[in-house]
């Protein structure tokens, strides 16, 4: 076989794994050296798929033979697709070419898993290895791990790896059991605790005087969960985000709309859920991290799943409508982080304007403010809203997208293009 | 009323601006021109930073206000010199120490959506530079490596300390039809832009580049709007896996349908294998976090 046809088998086993970030990791790079590599800052995308996603890192597996039987996924024992191996010295060639030509940041590997968890792991970290040592890589490195590999391992591939991530695939254990039944959520939760133990080591560094230095490890672990596949409610798949933000101090949890695949499953669901659900979920995620919300203000009972045709926070606030107007000149950071259309980034410079004067709608449209949006919910030196005393129905419907998008086609409406830029900004 | 006729560039203008500050001469006195036909190039590579000595102002300038008129200076909107010039006067002489903090101040929002702009272009020259490796060109066992660009603003000084950092264990230029730079693992040197043509057409691993590229991309979540977005049609024509994104649309539909219309693969037995049959023993002995009531 050749290195192009293993290239588009393995690439293509790979690009159901949503995570393609190049952030956040340790800055270095490549002065003094003789070989290439930066990290640091905000990852880069090198481009971009007509399916939207950043092109930031060579995202391949090393193999896709495996011995595992996960429903959702293309490699997994029952399917049929082409298998096909790369030698760990292959992979080593194709992120460095591929890197000095400044197609990529780095690279994000995983494997199907063979023989052993043990195996598996030694042979990606034996590349994460040579590209280290052997040729003086400074570029990203993502190294998927399996939760049942020896913890001596997992720090070896941490020691090499600027991020480490484990799939935790399904938000509950009987999803797992149908769905992937050689996966375990408890174990996938202990390992992500022992990553977790090493990262806070590597941090703790500099509070350790006269300590040997802890070895270098990852900046940061991350996992991903799939949408759709299983029955989990929206409120299901936050809780347990949140679990892992709180609990395990992740760095992100992405999410994966089940995607249709060459090699369908019996047990799977034959449509795919809107891609919207998936951008809510992100959204709704933002609103986690960034805004204070707690998972319980996103959903209710009622409403264990979320509105797909409004932003979170926007449902949020029209559930809460005693809440609002919030005024613009008084209210303190937590209300103004409440308001649908008011990002991070803006309140941040409401606050920083505010102090040298009142504000006035003049200044809030310098300020670049979705004013649409914004408008009901705030007050401002010549601005009261008209009262939000309309009815539940009426009020909900100026904000949706227009009616015959909606009559035409009883599908949730697809992303637009302002969700699309928020769930790349976070702001909301 | 004077005019100052200065070279496009930062370090012209902020000479210029400190003798029409030390003078006292306010905004509203001055005409900015960029010199006409000049490309403020430096052939030798020697900085303009070294070769002028600037006097000492008076009055000391914000660094932040610094780093952002560095920034704005590569914009090419020609109000650009004077409103650096103006909100700079009321900084210094107009008792506005603040003024960088005020995101309404209708002079700090036009510098710093300059200053945005700048910051994209140099975002996407960095993400979109594609290097080619020149063949036969190894010195002392360095590999050699050229790339064409066509930025939209005057960035090239700017974004090249990133390219230095990254790719220190290679040689390199970056060809642009205003101004090129070049890295030979010991200093950055400077040329005036060159046409297209001097750049390699490709590289032997495009291809491979391209297989990646196509196999990477899932046809079942088509969304050309939030591509394009990130990625503007402007860049296309020097990127050599832009030349799938049109045959990759187009077959998506079809290929998803394939894949709704497959029938269900029936679950193969697990092959013999020890680790997964110890696994198996564990997954029946150990409960789940729902039921530890986590
Ligand atoms: S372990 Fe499961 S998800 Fe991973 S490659 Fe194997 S079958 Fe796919």
């Amino acid at each position: 076989m050749t290195l192009q046809e293993k290239l588009e088998i393995l690439a293509d086993a790979a690009k159901y794994d949503a995570s393609c970030a190049s952030s956040g990791a340790a800055r270095k790079d490549s002065r003094g050296s003789m070989g290439v590599g930066s990290t640091g800052g905000a990852g880069i995308c090198h481009s971009y798929a007509p399916d939207g996603r950043c092109i930031s890192l060579l995202k391949v597996l090393l193999t896709n033979a495996c011995l595992y039987d996960c429903h959702y996924c293309i490699n997994r024992r029952s399917s049929n697709v082409r298998r096909a191996r790369f030698t760990p010295e292959e992979v080593v060639r194709l992120t460095l070419d591929f890197y000095k030509r400044n197609y990529i940041e780095g690279l994000f590997l995983s494997s199907g898993i063979i023989q052993s968890a043990d195996h598996t792991m030694e042979q990606v970290i034996r590349v994460a290895r040579l590209l280290r040592e052997e040729h003086q890589f400074r570029g990203y490195i993502h190294l998927k791990t399996i939760p049942e590999a020896s913890p001596a391992l997992i720090e070896e591939a941490g020691r090499y790896a600027d991020r480490i991530s484990i799939n935790i695939e399904l938000p509950t254990q009987q999803g797992l059991t149908k769905l992937a039944p050689e996966k375990n959520l408890a174990r996938t939760q202990e390992a992500m605790g022992h990553i977790r133990g090493k990262i806070e080591e590597r941090f703790s560094e500099k509070r350790l005087p006269g300590r040997p230095k802890p070895p270098p490890f990852a900046t940061g672990q991350s996992t991903q969960m799939l949408v759709g596949a299983d029955d989990a409610t929206d409120a299901t798949i936050l809780q347990r985000a949140d679990t892992l933000y709180t609990g395990y101090r992740l760095r992100r949890v992405y999410y994966s709309g089940f995607s249709p695949i060459p090699e369908p499953s019996k047990l799977l669901p034959l449509a795919p859920p809107p891609l919207v659900r998936e951008h809510r979920l992100y959204q709704a995620d933002w609103l986690l991290r960034f805004y204070d919300f707690k998972v319980g203000e996103i959903t209710t009972p009622e409403a264990p799943n979320l509105d797909l045709a409004l932003d979170p926070k926007l449902a949020w606030a029209l559930r809460h409508r005693e809440r609002f107007p919030v005024d613009v000149n008084r209210a303190p950071r937590e209300s103004l982080l409440r308001v649908p259309g008011l990002g991070v980034r803006n309140v941040d410079r409401i606050l920083q304007a505010r102090r040298y004067g009142r504000l006035r709608l003049a200044d809030l449209l310098r300020l670049g403010l979705a004013m649409k949006k914004v408008l009901p919910f705030i007050e401002a030196a010549d601005h009261t809203p008209i009262k939000l005393g309309l009815d539940d129905v009426k009020l909900r419907e100026r904000f949706l997208p227009p009616a015959q998008q909606l009559e035409l086609n009883f599908d949730p409406p697809p992303p637009s293009a302002e969700d699309d830029r928020s769930v790349r900004s976070g702001e909301l | 009323m004077q005019s100052i006729v200065i070279q496009p560039e930062f370090e012209s203008w902020r000479d210029a601006a400190r003798r029409l500050l030390l003078r006292g001469v306010p905004p509203y006195e001055v005409v900015w021109l960029d010199e006409p036909g000049e490309q403020g190039l430096f052939p030798t590579g020697a900085s303009p930073r070294e070769t002028i000595t600037p006097p000492e102002p008076a009055d000391r300038v914000p660094a932040a206000f610094l780093d952002l008129a560095r920034m704005v200076s590569a914009h090419d909107d020609p109000r650009r010199w004077s409103v650096l010039y103006a909100v700079l006067w009321r900084i210094v002489r107009g008792g506005e120490r603040h003024l960088l903090g005020m995101p309404t101040d209708r002079d700090v929002r036009l510098l710093d959506q300059w200053r945005k702009a700048v910051g994209r272009d140099l975002h996407k020259m960095h993400a979109f530079v594609r290097f080619r490796l020149v063949e036969g060109e190894e010195v002392g066992g360095r590999e050699a490596y050229v790339a064409w660009f066509e930025p939209q603003y005057r960035i090239v000084r700017l974004a090249s300390p990133f390219f230095q950092k990254r790719f220190t264990g290679m040689d390199w230029s970056i060809l642009t039809p205003e101004e090129c730079v070049h890295w030979d693992g010991e200093s950055l040197h400077y040329t005036p832009g060159v046409p297209r043509t001097e750049a390699p057409a490709g590289d032997a691993l495009d291809d491979l580049w391209r297989s990646y590229y196509k196999s990477i991309f899932n046809p079942a979540r088509l969304k050309v709007r939030a591509m394009q977005a990130e990625m503007p049609k402007k860049y296309w024509k020097n990127l050599p896996e832009a030349t799938l994104i049109r045959d990759l649309i187009t077959g998506s539909g079809s290929r998803v349908e394939g894949m709704l219309g497959t029938e269900g693969r029936e679950e193969k037995p697990a092959p013999k294998n020890a680790y997964l049959e110890k696994l198996a023993e564990r997954n029946a002995g150990q409960s789940s976090p729902e039921e530890e009531g986590q």
